[in-house]
């Protein structure tokens, strides 16, 4: 079969640094239409600045080509299928770009007056009001930037809540099958992570939870569907037995694409759940960031939500700082608002049915290759999945290739490689998350692909470990990186 | 269905390869009980035409900055953004693509915020960078909680001239490691922090000193003398910069023994978008790398040789030690970063300079017509860049009012977090400001 990546013409180009040359201008400022005022006469010495060292000074021309060649060394979900597991890259419609930018949403500052703002505050306020609709939460907080600064806040407000009945609790179990993010942001959030393993079919068993759950766990933190894209199935009665002892259930929304329209987390049992726009709201990933990330809570957990909370009186929007219980803030202003114009965009242009067929073809893609695949590659679990599917390297081993291996040669047919070796209870995983935007041609000819890297690991071995053989660099050595650091230029 | 291409032979190709006979048998795994019995209760959706018109209508119930005069900025600042930055962050192999995993088919990502973190280097004068984090406040925040972990002291001191949201953030960040937190005030004669207040305030054992400059009410700090204090009593120097076109006009607090520069980036590149996403960035000594949080780029090989960048230092990260991680921070705000990157590069060391100089002279100008201004005056004696605070003789909330008939905004009241500065504003003038629109602030300030 013919390969999908073929190689192009990519330009080198050095760093931006090597093309200054003091002197030459790129884009200028305004001219003075003020007398110049002397910072010498007006400012200490010993605070003003020579020279900006190394800054570079280069023509537009010639920074308008650096960073165009710079993008065609990337690959985006623009440019091919991106089945990274857990992040869902789905497309990222372009209407999104277009509405974010609109002078009327864009050009706004974070103190302008209330009255000037009451489009920017309509629109969080329903933005608010669909994602407690979608979730079965009673209120939200939009002020978190990702997802990992959501998961801060929320256990922020879980500890506020005990320590504000006077009963402080000191412990959050995480299932193994979790996020690195879930027991960083635990700590941070001063709790100890009591560590829970799932059981043999991948998920969470009630007695597991029933044996360590007590008086002194604020929260069970689990994500579902889970990180091997399985239900949760005991979700229910293992809410109940954290409920019983007065704990909160938090769910890390980062898998919420599987469930739009199909189930409300509140109905499960779940107290607390961050959003992430990038995710399942289809704003870009920006190659890293920025992202967004809410939090939608329980009536109970409501009066310790970031300040300020948004208020409709009337037929006006207001910013409400009056909370005492509020844990504070979590950054300046209201959050991500650029990001939340284009998650609400996307829930316009869906609305309620759009959004739950969104799950269903991300569910309906997901099963696919789960079938397709599993002959030709270890399946983690052999049983319904949800919108994403966990394989492993063990039928590859034999021929002495690895999960790495596989993802490298992926790259030389044109896919971006799917989640690699998380989650870590699957030793050598291989974690695809097709989403609903990719069409049945696109995913079977992905299927044929990782058939042919099957038989190619076992044929000809090599050619996986000398992949990627047409990317602008090859494999990378990331132990110099770290062995020999060269951070910056100089 | 808008973005799902399944036809219905699509499906049914799919289900039949699934071995199920519809959708709802594929879901029947799912416990019956807890599956959704109503359909969502949302707008129905829109076309694309339909849906623009919708958010047109929203942009309508605002009034921006283009269409009114604004002296807004504490924390966020109105700038010229070339032309040549949105074209470029709209290449959708970077907004399109995410963390850079997969070094080989990343390396525009990867070399674009290594230049970042090189070029946040030049500016503040330190060693290393990381790949950005969410915004200015959490940014502090992070540094707190290094300097906590490298001094292993518990005592922060911030200056009450720090911006409030700022400070409140870090306290909420504190919240689980113990609040030990404190304050130094301001000088109400120079609107700075004073070196022997910082002395008198921090007692023997400050794990750090955390403080803005130019400060909140536009204040420059003087920092070598803080740091020789602080330095004394084995404590670190965190300085916060928040307008970072000041870096061209201003020594870098590398060069003024400065231990970790945090701050926020947002004045390149990034609108001001009502507040976010902005873009926190953080800059410290080589020796106290393995205690920053955040993402960072190293530059390597690949296997035959060639200069490379990827991902390094991972084993702080939170993928790898999970709860042991210097933070839980997973992403950064990699596009912000580009952004900023590239209006950095498009203006060059040369147009920053002059960029800066332009900056001051706007602020001095307004200060100077300001200071004409009958019951209006300079509030603090401190030398200043694009920002300052001016004092009123009358109520500032009707003043502030009666300016917004006239299309202006004319600064932010410093009631609201300041009960002592109930008269006063805080005003910036950047090069967007026109002498016309500052003489008019001028002339309607003091009939307002």
């Amino acid at each position: 079969m013919e390969a999908n990546g073929t190689k192009g013409l990519l330009m080198e180009e050095g760093l931006i640094f090597e093309k200054s040359s003091k002197g030459r201008t790129g884009v200028e400022p305004a001219s003075f239409d003020v007398p110049e005022a002397s910072a010498e006469a007006l400012i200490p010495k010993n605070l003003l600045r020579d020279d900006i060292e190394g800054f570079p000074d280069v023509a537009e021309i010639d920074a308008v080509r650096h960073y165009t060649r710079l993008s065609q060394w990337n690959f985006g979900v623009d440019t091919g299928f991106y089945p990274l597991g857990s992040c869902t890259m789905k497309y990222n419609p372009k209407v999104n770009e277009d509405m974010a930018r609109l002078p009327g949403l864009s050009m706004l500052h974070p103190y302008q007056p209330e009255e000037l703002s009451q489009g920017a505050l309509k629109l969080m306020y329903e933005l608010e009001g669909f994602l407690a609709e979608i979730s079965g939460m009673d209120a939200i907080t939009l002020q978190p930037s990702a997802g990992a600064h959501g998961e801060l806040c929320g256990l922020l407000l879980i500890s506020d809540y005990f320590k504000s009945k006077g009963k402080p609790r000191t412990k959050i179990i995480i299932p193994d099958t979790a996020h690195g993010t879930n027991p960083a942001s635990s700590h941070l959030a001063g709790f100890k992570v009591v560590p829970v393993k799932s059981e043999g079919k991948g998920v969470l068993s009630v007695e597991a939870v029933k044996a360590i759950m007590d008086t002194d766990t604020a929260a069970l933190m689990l994500t579902n569907p889970n990180t091997i894209g399985l239900f949760e199935s005991n979700i229910k009665e293992i809410a109940e037995i954290v409920h019983k002892k007065g704990g909160f259930v938090y769910c890390d929304g980062a898998n919420l694409n599987a469930i739009m329209g199909i189930m409300k987390l509140g109905d499960l049992g779940v107290d607390v759940v961050q959003f992430n726009l990038h995710k399942t709201f289809s704003t870009p990933h920006g190659g890293g960031g920025p992202g967004s990330g809410p939090v939608g809570v329980r009536k109970a957990l409501e009066p310790f939500l970031p300040i300020p909370r948004i208020k409709k009186a009337g037929k006006k929007f207001k910013l409400d700082y009056n909370r005492p219980k509020s844990i504070g803030r979590m950054k300046s202003f209201y959050g991500n608002f650029s990001i939340m114009v284009r998650a609400y965009t996307y829930i316009r242009r869906m609305g309620g049915e759009g959004l739950k067929r969104a799950s269903e073809a991300a569910i309906l893609n997901a099963n696919y290759i789960k079938e397709k695949l599993k002959d030709s590659y270890a399946l983690a679990y052999d049983q319904p999945c949800m919108h994403e599917c966990v394989f492993s390297d063990r039928l590859q081993l034999g021929s002495g290739v690895a999960t790495m291996d596989i993802a490298k040669r992926l790259i030389d047919y044109g896919y971006h490689p799917p989640t690699v070796y998380f989650p870590l209870v699957v030793p050598g995983a291989i974690m695809i998350e097709p989403t609903e935007t990719e069409t049945l041609e696109t995913l079977d000819k992905f299927i044929e692909v990782m058939k042919l890297i099957a038989d190619e690991a076992k044929a000809t071995p090599q050619v996986l470990k000398d992949a990627p053989t047409k990317t602008k660099v090859q494999r990378v050595d990331e132990v110099r990186a770290a062995r020999e650091p060269i951070l910056r230029w100089k | 269905m808008p973005y799902i291409p399944h036809t219905n032979k699509d499906i049914s190709e799919i289900l039949k390869a699934v071995g199920a006979s519809s959708i709802e048998e594929l879901l029947s795994h799912l416990p019956a009980a807890l599956r959704i019995k109503a359909p969502l209760n949302l707008p129905k959706g829109l076309s694309e035409q339909e849906l623009t018109g919708v958010l047109k209508a929203l942009g309508k119930e605002n009034s921006t900055v283009e269409e009114y005069s604004s002296f807004l900025g504490a924390g966020a600042y109105n700038h010229y953004i070339p032309a040549a930055v949105n074209n470029l962050i709209l290449r959708s192999e970077f907004y399109t693509s995410y963390t850079p995993y997969q070094p080989e088919i990343s390396q525009g990502t990867l070399q674009a915020i290594f230049e970042y973190q090189t070029l946040v280097c030049q500016l503040t004068g330190m060693d290393v960078s990381n790949a950005s984090l969410y915004d200015g406040a959490s940014a502090v925040a992070e540094a707190v909680l290094m300097a906590k972990r490298l001094t292993g002291k518990e005592k922060i001191y911030l200056s009450s001239a720090l911006h409030p949201e700022y400070r409140e953030t870090v306290k909420t960040y504190l919240k689980g490691s113990g609040d030990h937190l404190f304050e130094v005030a301001y000088d109400a004669k120079t609107g700075s922090t004073l070196p022997e207040t910082v002395n008198a305030v921090t007692g023997d054992d400050p794990a750090c000193v955390v403080v803005q400059h130019p400060n909140f009410f536009g204040s420059l700090e003087d920092l070598e003398k803080i740091s020789e204090i602080i330095h004394k009593k084995n404590g670190l120097l965190i300085v916060v910069v928040n307008e970072a076109v000041s870096f061209g006009l201003l020594k870098p607090a590398g060069e003024l023994g400065c231990d970790i520069v945090v701050g926020e980036n947002q004045s390149f590149g990034n609108t001001l978008s009502y507040g976010g996403p902005y873009l926190g960035f953080m800059a410290t000594k080589t020796e106290f790398i393995r205690q920053m949080p955040g993402r960072i780029i190293g530059q390597t090989v690949d296997k035959q040789g060639k200069r490379a960048f990827c991902l390094t230092f991972a084993t702080r990260e939170q993928h790898i030690r999970r709860e042991r991680a210097t933070s839980n921070i997973c992403t950064n705000h990699g596009l912000c970063a580009l952004a900023a990157s590239i209006h950095m590069v498009a203006i060059g060391s040369t147009g920053l300079q002059r960029l800066a100089r332009l900056n001051l002279s706007k602020a001095e100008y307004l200060k100077e017509k300001l200071k004409g201004v009958e019951g209006a005056e300079v509030a603090f004696s401190a030398p200043t860049f694009n920002e300052f605070t001016i004092k009123l003789a009358k109520d500032p909330e009707e003043a502030l009012k009666k300016l917004l008939k006239k299309r202006i905004m004319g600064g932010v009241s410093l009631k609201r977090f300041y009960p002592e500065l109930g008269n006063h504003i805080l005003v910036a003038a950047t090069e967007m400001n026109s002498k016309e629109a500052i003489d008019a602030f001028a002339d309607e300030l003091a009939q307002a």
